[in-house]
């Protein structure tokens, strides 16, 4: 039982958390999206910079809990640099790791390593359904800005 | 019998008994044991009585029927147990007549029933809607509805930070233009009980009717609708130790009378043709449709309970309760009482300095320990107290000192976790 706690607030986790990355507002961002709890009311802002099909920079601010605030933390040092197209297979990996079954798990695009052991760091939030959404809600806003969008709410997740 | 002389008003293990779900643990491993369940989550929904979960058994096995047709044997059993129980909630909360009484889904319901009956038939544009800053949702949205579509006008009661009702600010709200109050009579985040009495007295004054919501209320202490003067009265049978998917709306009779239906449909009619419907009297003409029957006669069996246990010996454990928890949750360094109103009911919603609810709840939940964490469906009011979700304790008849105890023992360990 705490072993699962331990599981879902890792020190790494615990960190992010108190100490999130890439909290800030970047003058040249130039798509963003809200991603919204309304069960909670955590509210996060996810701003990106794309250039040439590739995100240079992403950034965050809002308030959430230490699994919202760590995983959007986390999100934000995984997409850098990344292209729109690997941006995307990380987010549906990530989503595939906190909501389903090890053999339901499709193939979205190549994840190397190091990048999937970073990702299944949150994925212990399987054993608590209800925080699913904590864990997911920065990296649906992150997906709903790299398509244009405005907004993500955790009631359509 | 010195036994009976010496046992307490209140003998809250003998009362756990009553709740077969008490005696359950949760979290359960692979052949690890799991934690007692300290369910501080009433103000949510109750837990049920054996009482309770037997009279409705009873009931589909013995008696169950459809009600107010047919002329045989069960129907005309299953209506005069139905009927029953209208006049008991009559007797419950003092109505003068069980005519008073409307079944409704949930409270949710009977407050969109007065705003939509009663509302769209004797508002128009520019008149005003007092509620105050915190009320549950319910008693918000179906009045935003109206006026969306009428065009009132919604002024709102505020609070001091202990969470007390401003009546000063009540009293200069109150003018001509105010054709309705609707104000809860137990906030469900602060536990503040509004002085429901002073709150009608000074609407009549300007002829306005009031409207309270009483689904915290009903609950924790003895409600007397004739003596509030209330001219509408809404609770429900699930926070009530009762079943879901019933609500109650009192109303005065010569009011309800000049209501028009809210829905349409059987049992609420006297005479259906193309050429023009005719409509039974109040309290049938809010009844359209089969009515949820056996939850009636649950409802019924959990009244029944609460007073077998009188609602002023379950107000005394309350209170012993809360005052307990708020002193030992005060003892935690860096957590925030939010609602401090004096009189208040037995809930307790606080915040963690630098943890966020969620974690606590996900937290003390290992710990068995089940609380509401969020908004508590009352965001206007986290906005005023600027703090956002909350973590909420609330206690019911069956709640113990120490569960409270559990409940600061979990608080500990989530500070310890996260180093707070």
């Amino acid at each position: 039982m705490m072993d699962d706690l331990r599981e879902l607030y890792q020190e790494v986790i615990l960190d992010h958390g108190k100490h999130p990355r890439n909290f800030r507002h970047p003058d040249e961002s130039n798509r963003q999206a809200k991603g919204e709890n309304p069960m909670c009311g955590d509210r996060f802002m996810v701003y990106l910079t794309v250039k040439d099909g590739v995100v240079e920079d992403v950034a965050f601010q809002g308030r959430g809990c230490a699994i919202s605030t760590a995983s959007a933390s986390m999100m934000t040092e995984l997409v850098r640099g990344k292209t729109a197209a690997e941006a995307e297979t990380l987010f549906q990996t990530f989503h595939d790791l906190c909501t389903k079954d090890d053999e339901d798990h499709a193939d979205h695009g190549p994840v190397d390593e190091e990048t999937m052991e970073k990702l299944m760091v949150m994925s212990g939030v399987r054993q608590f359904p209800v925080r699913v959404k904590c864990a997911t809600l920065a990296w649906h806003a992150m997906n709903a800005a790299l398509h244009g969008q405005d907004s993500a709410s955790s009631d359509s997740f | 019998m010195p036994d009976a002389i010496l046992s307490p008003a209140f003998d809250v293990l003998r009362v756990r008994e009553d709740f077969p779900i008490l005696a359950r643990s949760v979290h359960a491993r692979k052949g690890k044991p799991g934690k007692p369940l300290v369910y501080l989550d009433s103000g949510a929904s109750a837990q049920k009585p054996r009482q309770v979960i037997q009279a409705m058994t009873r009931f589909l096995e013995e008696d169950y029927s459809n009600i107010h047709r047919g002329v045989h044997f069960l129907s005309q059993t299953a209506t005069d147990q139905f009927e029953a129980v209208r006049a008991k909630v009559a007797r419950f909360i003092n109505a003068p007549s069980e005519r008073c009484v409307v079944f409704t889904r949930s409270s949710t319901e009977a407050i969109n029933l007065v705003a939509a009956s009663y509302g769209r038939t004797f508002l128009t544009e520019g008149d005003e809607v007092i509620l105050s800053i915190m009320e549950h949702h319910a008693n918000i949205v179906p009045w935003q509805l109206l006026q969306a579509e009428k065009k009132i006008v919604i002024k709102v009661v505020p609070c001091d930070d202990d969470g007390v009702l401003d009546l000063d600010a009540y009293k200069d709200l109150l003018s001509d233009r105010t054709k309705l109050v609707a104000i809860t009579h137990c906030s469900n985040v602060l536990g503040t009980v509004t002085p429901a009495k002073t709150i009608a007295a000074l609407a009549h004054e300007r002829g306005v009717p009031v409207l309270f919501d009483g689904s915290q209320a009903v609950v924790h202490g003895p409600v007397d609708v004739q003596e509030i003067d209330a001219d509408f009265y809404v609770f429900t049978a699930h926070k009530l130790y009762g079943p879901t998917g019933l609500g109650v709306l009192y109303g005065k009779y010569d009011i309800l009378k000049r209501m028009p239906p809210y829905q349409g449909g059987g049992d609420m009619i006297e005479s259906v043709s193309f050429a023009g419907t005719t409509f039974k009297a109040p309290p049938a003409r809010f009844e359209a449709g089969t009515p949820p029957i056996t939850e009636v006669i649950g409802l019924g069996a959990a009244i029944d309970y609460v007073e077998s246990l009188g609602r002023d010996a379950i107000a005394a454990h309350e209170h012993d309760l809360l005052q307990y928890a708020t002193q030992q949750l005060s003892q935690v360094a860096g957590l925030r009482i939010i609602g401090t109103a004096p009189g208040k009911g037995p809930i307790i919603s606080f915040a963690l300095d630098g943890v966020h609810p969620h974690d606590v709840g996900t937290i003390v939940d290992q710990y068995g320990v089940a609380v509401r964490v969020g908004r508590h469906c009352a965001e206007p009011l986290a906005e005023r107290f600027e703090v956002g979700p909350t973590v909420r304790a609330s206690f019911g008849l069956y709640n113990t000192r120490a569960e409270a105890d559990a409940l600061v023992e979990s608080l500990l360990a989530v500070k310890e976790f996260f180093g707070a």
